[in-house]
């Protein structure tokens, strides 16, 4: 033990979880009650749906309640949504508004406060405190990364460096000379940190004083993770949120890397068939839909997040309480209906993944044949792939097949394509071709 | 012992004469080819005078391209002579995965095999007096 002072997250993060729910259970209550009273769009859906918020007794009577979608968010820009008169909200953050019109997330003093504690338990798992120095650089201005970071690094009572993202070089000169232990930013921005301090001559691994890194806003797999373990010798924990339901803080991995705690106390989480909308119980894979707690500016009842995860079952080995969410798997917008079944293209890549010899460029097209979906993936050969006879291509076909099918519960063609002839993109690659009929 | 060239081509038109141009256009001289095909792909096999530069082009020009040892061995234009052979290799317990033959200087065969270990094949099978074709032989 060195002896620390305990910190306010930690008894709330060791809460029994019987006692989380009656938190919940009280919360919800006055939540559903609030969006209702003050909120038009929610009192016009709940009449609609014949929900009555006052007749709330138990979690389960949430399920009830109809969804909230980011389409409804974005109908009530500006104002639409809040739920306390504006002179008492202190910010506002936006979504970046890349499909459209943005969503509008408000705080008062008391939302900017549980921020700061939600983000806060990541730096708890990663054992920091006052002794620590919080190097934020996500952006910091409308997008939530930044001053949720921010508030995060002041609640757990760190020296807290507000570098925002850009000037890598600058970057990397505090982190040499200012001690600085915790990193928060995109993991592609560490990844680039990294990357640059070592062309510049500077071993991250051995001039950075880094323990831990909280990482979010965006997908990363685990071995990209492992690399910048490696290369900044740190442990690198995944961050979870949206500026729907507050920011990063909704839920973070702790030092077992097991999944993300959720912040319980302030958020009901539920996982639902995204066609649908049924509840699906705890280990199934389906749609992340919230629900707050405590918000008062910008309460959601039953957010549809259009996030892929699920919760994971049983307790963590850390001891905490509060559930796990697992590592997100995609988006329901990239979700594709086959035969009946939910298929991912998440799913598909951890399967392409596990096979050397086929090459990271790959298509998924789908057909109609008799009525039928058919699921054709279309793979490019590695140059080493030994493939002088027809038997040895036959049997990797039928070895991507079976792992696939076991996968995805659905069963999909295989077929192994010359080099260069699937489609290169910059950016975000065009994995899918739907042909499909009707 | 010789290198036979293996190329992964789809099966669609126009995919094997695009090949074959690539090949042309390096200067390549083959003096066989024969493909294995299935619905979707195929696997040509080829023997170039000079299979390192054709196995360069190939990969320059973005085909899958591997070189595999044969056996090639040269036989009179006769009948009987390629069961010799094939009795010979029977006898030295040699399995053939699969071969082709093709017509070399007028009035010789040549017969290629692809075996286990072709390189010893090759020896044995010259230990017993067959005509081994040779890397230099075709260049």
């Amino acid at each position: 033990m060195k002896g620390k002072m305990m910190s306010k997250q930690t008894e709330i993060l060791h809460m029994p979880h019987d006692e989380l729910e009656r938190v919940q259970l009280e919360g919800l209550k006055k939540t559903v009650v609030n969006v209702y009273e003050n909120i038009p769009f929610y009192k016009e859906s709940f009449d609609a749906a014949g929900f009555d918020p006052y007749a709330v007794e138990t979690l389960d009577d949430l399920k009830k309640a109809p969804f909230v979608t980011k389409q409804d968010l974005r109908d009530a820009y500006p104002y639409g949504m809040l739920a306390v008169p504006l002179s008492d909200v202190r910010e506002i953050h936006m979504s970046s508004g890349t499909m459209g019109v943005a969503t509008v997330g408000a705080y008062t003093e008391h939302d900017l406060e549980i921020w700061g504690d939600c983000f806060a338990r990541g730096i708890e798992y990663a054992d920091g405190d006052e002794n620590d120095v919080c190097h934020v650089c996500y952006g910091y201005g409308l997008f939530t990364g930044g001053l949720g970071a921010h508030y995060g690094g002041l609640s757990a009572g760190c020296t807290t460096i507000p570098m925002s993202a850009g000037n890598t070089e600058r970057q990397i000169r505090v982190l040499k000379t200012m001690g600085s232990s915790i990193i928060c930013c995109t993991p592609s921005y560490a990844m680039h940190i990294a990357d640059t301090a070592i062309e510049m001559g500077i071993d991250p691994k051995t001039e950075f004083s880094l323990r831990a890194g909280i990482h979010g806003a965006e997908p990363f797999s685990d071995n990209f993770r492992r690399d910048l373990e490696e290369k900044l010798n740190y442990k690198v924990l995944d961050v979870y949120g949206l500026t729907e339901t507050m920011g990063p803080g909704v839920a973070i991995e702790c030092m077992e890397q097991d999944g993300l705690h959720l912040a319980e106390d302030h958020f009901i989480a539920e996982i639902i068939d995204p066609t649908t909308g049924e509840n699906l119980p705890d280990g199934e894979w389906g749609e992340l839909v919230l629900t707050t707690v405590d918000r008062e500016a910008s309460p959601v009842v039953r957010y549809r997040t259009r996030d892929i995860t699920r919760i994971l079952p049983g307790e963590c080995a850390c001891g905490r309480t509060h559930r796990r969410i697992d590592r997100l798997r995609g988006r329901t917008d990239d979700m594709l209906i086959v035969r009946g079944v939910n298929v991912f293209p998440s799913q598909i890549e951890d399967v392409m993944k596990t096979f050397p010899d086929v090459s990271s460029w790959y298509v998924i097209e789908l057909t109609t044949e008799n009525h039928l979906d058919v699921v054709t993936l279309k793979a490019e050969l590695n140059p080493d792939f030994n493939f002088d006879n027809i038997a040895s291509i036959d049997r990797l076909q039928k070895d991507i097949q079976e792992k696939m099918k076991a996968a995805l519960s659905v069963g999909i063609r295989v077929r192994l394509v010359e080099p260069k002839t699937i489609a290169r993109s910059e950016g975000k690659a065009k994995r899918v071709i739907d042909k499909r009929e009707g | 012992m010789i290198q036979q060239i293996t190329v992964f081509l789809e099966n669609k038109e126009g995919r094997l004469s695009a090949m074959c141009r690539v090949l042309s256009e390096a200067g390549i001289d083959m003096k066989a080819l024969t493909i294995a095909e299935t619905a979707e792909y195929g696997l040509v096999r080829l023997i170039a005078d000079d299979p390192e530069a054709a196995l360069a082009a190939l990969h320059a020009a973005d085909y899958r391209a591997i070189s595999t040892n044969v056996v090639a061995i040269a036989l009179e234009n006769r009948p009987g002579s390629l069961s010799e052979l094939l009795e010979k290799l029977d006898d030295m317990g040699v399995n053939i995965e699969y071969g082709y033959c093709f017509a070399f200087k007028g009035e010789q065969a040549v017969d290629v095999f692809k075996v286990a270990d072709a390189e010893q094949a090759a020896v044995k099978l010259a230990a017993a007096g067959f005509k081994v074709v040779k890397a230099a032989d075709l260049a």
